[in-house]
């Protein structure tokens, strides 16, 4: 448990992140190392709509979505071993588009990384990667030596 | 000015959407419960359940429980003050998670409509557990009324 992710090896450190942390299955996320770094998927899921008229997904969800690409990337980039995970401070979400029932992507950049805080930007999209459905920025408090 | 008026159809039923509110199928998921609900006004809670925890090393939960939580707590207190049959959508959320939500504790939350216009609703929300003063999220939303696509039909 003490190697970071790039230790591990990239695919299995990411796929670990993920089997440790229960919330991630409970909604059905998943994460691909894609394109270089990691692709976090909230994967088309009745059990996620928030309004079942339309039908789509729980606002909240996205925003778990948003909060957990940018919690991988973290543990990505930084290398960061499992059992010391940064910690969220705050998140903002912008709501842009109706996030309908259908597999959603986001992928976070680490915009600012200072020795004890980091500041993630993240975007959500379907289909279309030009047309986001939410993005959000967070600070998160990185683990101590 | 701009505030919903006499002229204006009824509001949504409270006790309509706390019904709605707990059987939508992610908060029924997550297993989210109705305390109480008046126009501008809205309590809840969720039961821990292992599922919900987002670090395994200290078992608390995910924030993204707290963003869900939040975010229809506040969502219904706008529902109950605005006309029936009309929609709603979440324009953005901030929160600020100020101590982490413990396992084997409810998390409760609680959301006040502190400004309606006729198009944005402003909301004030907390997340807590044990009672009110132990905070555990704070957040701000607003949100978009009448906006196409969005809305909770409770009849």
């Amino acid at each position: 448990m003490a190697a970071s992710i790039h230790e591990r090896g990239e695919r299995d450190g990411v796929a670990a992140i993920h089997r440790e942390l229960p919330y991630a299955g409970f909604i059905h996320m998943d994460v691909e190392l894609e394109g270089g770094g990691p692709l976090t998927i909230l994967r088309k899921d009745a059990g996620n709509v928030g309004n079942p008229f339309v039908p789509m997904i729980h606002g909240g969800a996205v925003g778990a979505l948003l909060e957990h690409a940018a919690l991988v990337q973290l543990f990505h980039e930084l290398e960061l071993p499992l059992e010391r995970p940064p910690r969220i401070v705050n998140i903002s979400i912008d709501y842009l588009r109706p996030c309908l029932l259908e597999d959603t992507f986001a992928r976070g950049v680490i915009v600012r990384q200072g020795r004890r805080v980091a500041n993630v930007r993240v975007e959500a999209w379907q289909s279309n990667r030009d047309k986001l459905v939410a993005a959000a920025h967070a600070h998160f408090l990185l683990p101590g030596e | 000015m701009s505030r919903p008026t006499d002229t204006q159809p009824p509001a949504h039923d409270a006790n309509r959407i706390a019904a709605a509110l707990e059987t939508l199928p992610h908060n029924a998921k997550l297993g989210i419960r109705m305390v109480e609900l008046v126009p501008g006004h809205c309590t809840t809670y969720i039961e821990f359940r292992p599922e919900l925890v987002g670090d395994p090393n200290r078992g608390v939960l995910h924030g993204g429980v707290v963003t869900t939580l939040v975010d229809a707590t506040a969502g219904a207190a706008v529902y109950a003050s605005i006309p029936r049959d009309t929609s709603l959508a979440t324009l953005d959320m901030r929160i600020d998670y100020l101590k982490p939500a413990l396992p084997d504790k409810r998390l409760y939350a609680t959301a006040e409509l502190y400004r309606l216009t006729r198009r944005i609703a402003f909301v004030r929300a907390s997340a807590y557990q044990d009672n009110p003063e132990n905070q555990v999220a704070n957040c701000v939303a607003s949100f978009m009324i009448g906006s196409l696509g969005y809305s909770m039909r409770t009849s």
